[in-house]
């Protein structure tokens, strides 16, 4: 088990230190699916400084979406949470009444499918304004024009007509916009993106990574950026963390995440993914499929299974995260496997 | 659309004078016999000589100007009929529609807001509630509150206004009984399935209180599917009205509808019929409109099933 | 309601809402003996029943139970027991051929409609609209006034107001299920229209097919017993739910309610087992679909 006290110690100890924004500890969640408690996160630790941007990367059933749930409290009924999140010092699951929603003006999540999470029913502006006037005591009309002005910073001219519409009369791409113009105007500290750009078309997907990346940096906003794609976090991202099984099983400076991973898995993600500038005879997929956090066998290494490098030294117990080189790894073999993970992995 | 729907009808209801066995004249005179001047009258009054489209054009302008044509039985004016029992029936759903709207709505709202014991409940009785006919409902509610309660009476109209409305409450019950409970289901599941929706959840994450969150963002959506239901339910209480007057023995122009289709008083039944055909349509017709306004996302004449 | 709404991440099943008490198992298990009790006393009724359900003997009106006669007499001195029993022939078997017709024409057009989309479809779904401004009973009425009260008139009545809710229903499900790949790939291998429609779109539909079905029979079950209660349907003497209950509704005034109230009861029993049935097929058919 990893002790999440050297953890965001060694997680702090990097440049531009300062208390971390969003402190993750031994987060463990249980949920109740068919009448039984199921494990859907296991001692996920992880922090985010102010101003930083961290990549949450994993497969479906990594437990990915499900962190960013925790941390906005959007798990459903029922759930089990054990560990703590921090947020700026408070403990967040014990926030009640009017801080937690201060909280929540705080951390603005974003989320996978703009249509689904926007209410049809009601007007682009509303939807926008409706934080501030509830929460902020923000006048009507002072609250239009700050969307209007959001709304052509996200790239979207005409706001005054673009409040008085509903959100089918948008394409997808535009109310993905409008959500993140939407998230940003409550002046949050935290982006929580939960694969903001998964739901839409390729060109779109690069328009709207482009005005979230951008704002981010302008307004110096801390982020999370929760997505199955390695490369796409990598590139936007300072550092990654990489999840499988509903643990971390890496974090890593983004820039060496590629070339110098420290844990197998993500050797087998990043080599999985075709690279456009080199011909491959085949793809290389990882063999098995991914595992959600309660299916895995809980004395060993989760990706065990699955694991070109595993030795009976992985299966006898999990492994915690330990440090190496500046980054987090929870593979035991992490120190030995250095310099043979990067690029194509070979047997 | 439901006005061409309203056309057919009254089509269908002309029509009927020539579907019966026999010729027209032996339709509308119900097979009784009659003097051969009456016989005259009859044609003549319908026009029974000209050719068929024809005959449906003047019954239609007649209609139009108010001219139900005379009841067979009781030789007077199918429309000086009509207007006497008029009121009867429209209180009758009008009182109905009330209860059914207050209380089908409210325990709706009260059951999917709050899960538990009341809820459980709520799901059961509706249920059964449900499945209870309006002239099943009728004697029921006769035992308990005419026989043995003496709160109200049993039978008849009443006079007066305040005596006419406690005359109407067992049977406004009676109608309202199974409609109230499926306007009770749909608005239990309605708002459940959008308080589960992703929409709401954006706005819990962004902090909205909860008050706020299920009057705006769960409320207002359920109000689509609630507000069909609810529709459609009343609509259908202008035909069942006709079971529960017989039952209760009220002069409504439902009772008086079924009486004249067994004395075969066509010209009665025909007036009748179209009567309640387009008031069924014109609520159908309400109904689409509240939707449209309610839901953006839908024109006018479309209702999503 | 806590701050911590049910979040979407697990996916409910629509129709869960409908049926959420868990003691659901018990309920369809319950229905399904009542069901099968009352098709087996429509089939049998006439050989259980003790007594000759329509022989009057006005010195016997209004006797309570006694030894032999569980449920008493009714207003013309005949065995409440043994009419209930031979009643439920005409208070099953006519909800059962207005389902029966109704489905099929309504199944038939949704078919057509799907299959042959374009001006089909629009001509098949007007005329539903159209028809869709006759309530059943209504239309039941109308027709006894041109054809004669009694049963044949009533129910087909009933199946013609019925099939424009069949048809839509399953004009959607018609339509979802034509534009399979699945369906294309049997085109093009050249397989007939009949034979798509009879082999697969009609099986995979089959399900919902048969929870709407399972729901109708409950309503023509309560609009035709509404409409023998008229005297527009089965003709008195003949024993039917709903006749017996119009002919004894004077003893409920009188003091002797159980004559009235025994048919009601067994109306609504089958129609609760029926509707619960019902919803259970619908939501298999729901989840059955994805």
């Amino acid at each position: 088990m990893s002790d999440p006290a050297t953890v965001s110690a060694l997680q702090s100890a990097a440049p531009a230190a300062g208390a971390p924004l969003l402190d993750i500890a031994g987060l463990t969640v249980l949920l109740e699916v068919h009448g039984e408690n199921r494990a859907v996160l296991r001692d996920v630790s992880l922090t985010v400084r102010p101003g930083e941007a961290v990549g949450l990367v994993g497969e479906s059933g990594s437990g990915k979406s499900m962190t960013a749930r925790a941390i906005d409290r959007l798990l459903p009924r029922g759930a089990e949470v054990h560990g703590s999140i921090r947020f700026g010092g408070s403990d967040v699951n014990r926030l009640a009444g009017a801080d937690l929603r201060r909280y929540r003006n705080q951390v603005a999540m974003i989320f996978q499918d703009p249509r689904a999470h926007t209410n049809p029913v009601r007007r682009i502006g509303d939807f926008m304004t409706e934080a501030l006037q509830a929460n902020l005591a923000v006048p009507a009309a002072e609250a239009r024009r700050r969307a209007i002005d959001m709304l052509t910073q996200v790239g979207i001219d005409d706001g005054a007509r673009r409040l008085r519409q509903y959100p089918h009369q948008m394409s997808g791409g535009m109310l993905q916009r409008v959500m993140i113009a939407a998230a940003l105007l409550t002046k949050p500290r935290l982006l929580l993106a939960d694969e903001p750009t998964t739901a839409l078309d390729v060109t779109t997907q690069a328009e709207v990574m482009a005005i979230l990346d951008g704002l981010r940096r302008e307004f110096g906003l801390a982020m999370l950026f929760i997505t199955h794609d390695l490369d796409l976090a990598a590139a936007i991202c300072d550092r990654t963390a990489v999840m499988y099984a509903g643990q971390i099983v890496e974090i890593r400076a983004s820039a060496l995440l590629h070339d110098d991973p420290l844990h197998p898995y993500t050797a087998a993600l990043a080599a999985a993914r075709p690279d456009i500038a080199q011909t491959a005879p085949r793809l290389r997929a990882i063999p098995g499929r991914p595992l959600s956090a309660f299916e895995a066998p809980p004395q060993e290494c989760a990706f065990a299974p699955r694991c070109p490098y595993a030795t009976d030294a992985c299966r006898a117990d999990v492994p915690g995260l330990a440090e190496l080189d500046g980054g987090l790894s929870r593979c035991v073999r992490a120190h030995e496997l250095r310099g043979r993970l990067g690029g194509a992995p070979d047997e | 659309m439901l006005l061409v729907s309203l056309l057919v009808a009254s089509f269908l209801i002309f029509a009927a004078m020539y579907l019966a066995p026999g010729n027209p004249v032996a339709a509308l005179s119900g097979g009784r016999s009659l003097p051969p001047s009456s016989l005259r009258v009859l044609e003549q009054r319908y026009h029974l000589n000209a050719p068929f489209f024809a005959q449906y054009w003047y019954w239609l302008d007649n209609v139009l100007h108010g001219n139900l044509g005379i009841s067979i039985t009781l030789r007077e004016n199918v429309s000086t009929l009509i207007a006497s029992r008029i009121w009867t029936t429209a209180g009758l759903v009008l009182y109905s529609s009330v209860l059914i709207l207050v209380f089908g709505i409210g325990m709706g709202l009260v059951a999917g807001l709050r899960p538990g014991m009341l809820d459980t409940s709520t799901v059961i009785i509706t249920a059964i509630s449900a499945a209870i006919p309006a002239f099943v409902a009728a004697i029921v509610l006769i035992l308990l509150f005419a026989v043995k309660l003496g709160w109200f009476p049993a039978i008849g109209n009443g006079t007066g206004l305040v005596d006419n409305i406690r005359h109407l409450t067992l049977p406004a019950l009676a109608l309202a009984v199974s409609s109230l409970a499926i306007v009770a289901r749909v608005t239990r599941a309605s708002v459940r399935e959008e308080g589960e929706r992703e929409h709401v959840q954006t706005a819990v994450s962004r902090g909205i209180p909860a008050r706020q969150l299920i009057r705006r963002h769960v409320l207002r959506n359920a109000a689509i599917p609630i507000t069909t239901i609810a529709g459609i339910t009343i609509a259908s209480l202008i035909a069942v009205a006709a079971v529960v007057e017989t039952a209760f023995s009220l002069n409504g122009l439902g009772a008086y509808l079924v009486q004249a289709a067994q004395s075969k008083d066509l010209a009665v039944v025909q007036g009748i019929s179209l009567l309640l055909v387009t008031a069924f349509v014109v609520v159908n017709l309400l109904v689409d409109m509240l939707y449209a306004w309610l839901d953006p996302r839908v024109s006018l004449g479309s209702r999503a099933t | 309601m806590s701050t911590g709404v049910p979040a979407a991440a697990i996916d409910a099943p629509r129709f869960r809402a409908l049926t959420s008490v868990r003691a659901t198992g018990a309920a369809g298990v319950v229905s399904a003996i009542v069901v099968v009790a009352a098709t087996f006393v429509a089939v049998f009724g006439p050989l259980l029943a003790p007594y000759d359900p329509e022989l009057p003997n006005l010195d016997l009106a209004w006797i309570g139970p006694t030894g032999g006669h569980l449920l008493g007499f009714d207003v013309q001195g005949r065995d409440v027991l043994s009419r209930l029993l031979v009643g439920a022939q005409t208070s099953m078997l006519g909800p059962l051929v207005v389902v029966i017709i109704s489905m099929i024409t309504g199944v038939l057009l949704a078919i057509v409609a799907a299959w042959r989309r374009g001006a089909a479809d629009a001509v098949i779904s007007s005329g539903l609209d159209i028809l869709f401004a006759f309530p059943g009973i209504l239309l039941a009425v109308l027709a006894t006034a041109v054809f004669g009260a009694g049963l044949p008139a009533a129910a087909i009545a009933l199946s013609l107001a019925y099939m424009p809710y069949v048809a839509r229903v399953l004009r959607g499900a018609a339509f979802r299920e034509r534009s399979q790949p699945y369906v294309a790939a049997l085109e093009v291998q050249g397989a007939s229209a009949t034979s798509i429609c009879l082999r697969h779109l009609i099986p995979n539909t089959l399900p919902l097919i048969v929870a709407q079905a399972t729901i109708l029979f409950g309503y023509a079950m309560i609009d035709l017993a509404a409409i023998s209660f008229l005297g527009l349907g089965v003709q008195p003497p003949r024993p039917d739910w709903g006749v017996m209950i119009s002919e004894n509704q004077t003893g409920i005034v009188q003091g002797y309610p159980l004559p009235a109230l025994a048919p009601g009861l067994c109306i609504v029993a089958v129609v609760v087992a029926v509707n619960v049935l019902g919803e259970r097929l619908f939501e298999q058919a729901q989840t059955a679909r994805g």
